[in-house]
């Protein structure tokens, strides 16, 4: 048992390293600091000023190692150094430090996600035991095509048009903006909410129908109607809690991405968390910003990863431990 | 070359091979009724995704010469697409309601008064036009990301299966790396990385997209490379490679299709996305909505633009999610299996 999780958790660092490799090649050759300068700047900026800015941010070092008189005296070196002692340095764009925008985004983002996530999840897994207990009937299959119909809609007109006929027509709740204050709060949660759970049902209702309706065509669901048991009985009783490994195994894989903030809402909603940090530094070019927020967001996954496994390992007999 | 001469070239190579499945797939009667059964199931969706087809077709084929709109002849230096010609000279100054034949804000007449079904964006632009040409973005992001993700999902996924060994780790460190990313972020970090292109949105998409297609290819791979006829052509002294081509690929192809259909709503809906965040490809519905966000909070508001794109969207969307669905059914032999 031992063995296998640090095996897990080696297989883990080795992943992280190769996420940090990919982000240099992406962030640090694919388009060099020269560019970011540029983008920075400006198209006409001087070379001068050019190697003012790689100079005040860092950047004016060898790209690899081999290329510079000492090993550390290169950006791939100080790229890692700095990633893996999260040591995030300061934003590209305007030098605020990247580690405190962080620490201030990660409220907001759980106070919309959180909620989202368990929200999404219940709605879901009541919506689809609903039709997959109809299974074969027209409520099944209306079920369905609303499902199919929900899918083939964008999130933006999502939305748009809660934003509109909620936020505008009805005049429910204020169409943007936040406190963290407990009684303003929900108000302001309300929209994103609601228009976050309906962009999302569709393909989790399928989901979750395609895995109730595989386990309701299992031996211990006839056995369990041979001995008498109620339709609904067999539903909650068994199916239910079976087909939770498959969903947990789908949802829990979700949660470390909830930090990372829902990208859209927040910035649609004026909710300042890591989403709208996210967006804040695709609009200003900060690239310095945006490479950590992958780095943290594959951190997590990477964790929670070893985490499902290693808790499966121990709950679930039937997983070997390979 | 000309962007318009690849373009017209790319609908005969489209012709071409489209001719060339045609034949194939009548040759073979798998195929030939997995297709009569996708026709008999669902005729209007794929009517529907045919319309969409002819209409970004017509906007590929395009060609340098005078036009005629309205009265004049319009001499034209670039190169204009079927779909060009048939609305060149519609421009209009502001914008205007569907069929109105007055400017939407401050009355004044327009040039083409109830000649726009759709009415006019705030550049005066027939909205109907716009439209139409995102299709052809549309098919293009879903066609092209497919072009490039399934040739190499497929290369990596069957030699990481088949082969196993060093290459197999390799190929599941780059997936279980890529994996790991947050999707839409890493879409994002790639295309800021490349600069703003179809190109790199498409590459981009790819990159993001390949690894779940290449975990099922190897997974299938694994199990196909197990079986008796295999064992049996390896045994006879059937080179790999053609072991590869002969006996693996073609039981892959399923899949493919299956892929294909379901990846591309993913896709388009993902540009839709990347538009919103400034990012994305030129000319599609996501532009579209993209700039009609703020119109809906104008008074009295607009709302074509909006409807228009979202309705083209939808439509196209809808219809590739049902047939993908069919598709599915007929070509996974495990559904097959529970049918029959």
């Amino acid at each position: 048992m031992l063995a296998y999780v640090i095996r897990r958790l080696l297989y883990g660092a080795v992943v992280v390293l190769g996420v940090l490799l990919f982000l240099f090649v992406l962030f640090f050759t694919v388009t060099d600091p020269d560019d970011v300068a540029r983008r920075a700047l400006g198209e006409k900026a001087l070379p001068e000023v050019i190697e003012q800015w790689k100079a005040n941010h860092g950047y004016d070092k060898p790209l690899w190692p081999w290329q510079a008189e000492r090993a550390t005296e290169s950006l791939l070196y100080d790229h890692f150094r700095r990633m893996l002692s999260f040591d995030f340095g300061r934003s590209d764009a305007d030098d605020a430090p990247i580690a405190e925008r962080i620490r201030r985004g990660m409220g907001p983002s759980l106070s919309l996600t959180v909620p989202l996530f368990v929200l999404g999840l219940g709605v879901g897994l009541a919506l689809s035991l609903f039709v997959a207990f109809f299974r074969e009937t027209y409520i099944d299959r209306m079920g369905v095509f609303l499902c199919v119909l929900g899918m083939s809609v964008s999130i933006l007109l999502y939305i748009v048009g809660g934003q509109y006929a909620i936020g505008k027509l009805l005049r429910w709740f204020p169409i943007s903006g936040f406190d963290l204050t407990p009684e303003l709060l929900p108000r302001f949660l309300a929209l994103p909410l609601v228009v976050g759970l309906a962009a999302g049902f569709g393909s989790d209702v399928r989901f979750y129908r395609t895995v109730f309706l595989e386990e309701t065509n299992r031996d211990y669901v006839r056995t369990a109607r041979a001995k008498g048991c109620g339709e609904g009985r067999i539903m909650w009783g068994h199916v239910l809690r079976n087909a939770m490994i498959p969903i947990l195994t789908h949802t829990v894989l979700a949660i470390p991405f909830l930090f990372t903030g829902a990208l859209l809402l927040e910035s649609f909603f004026g909710i300042p968390g890591l989403g709208a940090i996210t967006v804040d530094a695709i609009q200003g070019n900060d690239f310095s910003t945006l490479r950590t927020m992958v780095y943290i967001g594959s951190l997590l996954f990477i964790l929670g990863q070893i985490l499902t496994d290693v808790s499966y390992s121990l709950a679930d007999p039937r997983v070997r431990l390979g | 070359m000309q962007a318009w001469v690849i373009s017209n070239l790319v609908v005969g190579v489209l012709f071409a091979g489209g001719i060339a499945l045609g034949v194939g797939v009548r040759r073979n009667r798998l195929w030939r009724e997995a297709t009569g059964e996708l026709a008999r199931r669902r005729p209007v969706a794929l009517g529907v995704i045919a319309l969409f087809v002819g209409v970004a077709l017509l906007d590929s084929v395009a060609w340098v010469g005078g036009v005629e709109a309205g009265e004049d002849v319009v001499a034209v230096l670039e190169a204009q697409s079927v779909i060009d010609r048939a609305f060149l000279g519609f421009q209009e100054k502001s914008y205007s309601a569907p069929f109105a034949g007055a400017e939407f804000y401050g009355g004044a007449r327009l040039a083409h008064p109830g000649r726009h079904p759709l009415g006019t964006d705030i550049l005066g632009r027939d909205v109907l036009y716009l439209t139409l040409k995102g299709a052809r973005v549309a098919l293009l992001i879903g066609g092209l990301t497919s072009l490039i993700t399934i040739p190499l999902a497929l290369l990596f996924g069957v030699s990481a299966g088949y082969f196993g060994g060093r290459i197999d780790d390799v190929v599941f460190f780059v997936m279980s790396t890529l994996a790991s990313m947050p999707g839409l972020l890493l879409l994002i970090a790639l295309i800021m990385a490349m600069g703003r292109s179809t190109l790199s949105v498409c590459i981009a998409l790819a990159v993001t997209g390949w690894v779940g297609f290449c975990r099922l290819a190897r997974g299938e791979t694994l199990k196909l490379r197990e079986l008796d006829y295999v064992q049996a052509a390896r045994a006879l002294g059937v080179s790999e490679p053609r072991i590869i081509l002969r006996h693996i690929l073609p039981n892959l192809m399923h899949l493919v299709v299956v892929t294909f259909v379901l990846m591309f709503s993913g896709l388009v809906l993902s540009e839709a996305i990347l538009s919103w965040l400034g990012i994305g490809v030129d000319g599609s519905w996501g532009q579209m909505i993209d700039r009609a966000r703020d119109e809906l909070s104008r008074d009295p508001i607009i709302w074509w633009n909006l409807s228009a794109a979202g309705a083209a969207l939808f439509v196209l969307l809808l219809a590739v999610n049902f047939v993908g669905d069919a598709v599915r059914d007929i070509l996974d032999p495990r559904t097959l299996r529970e049918n029959l």
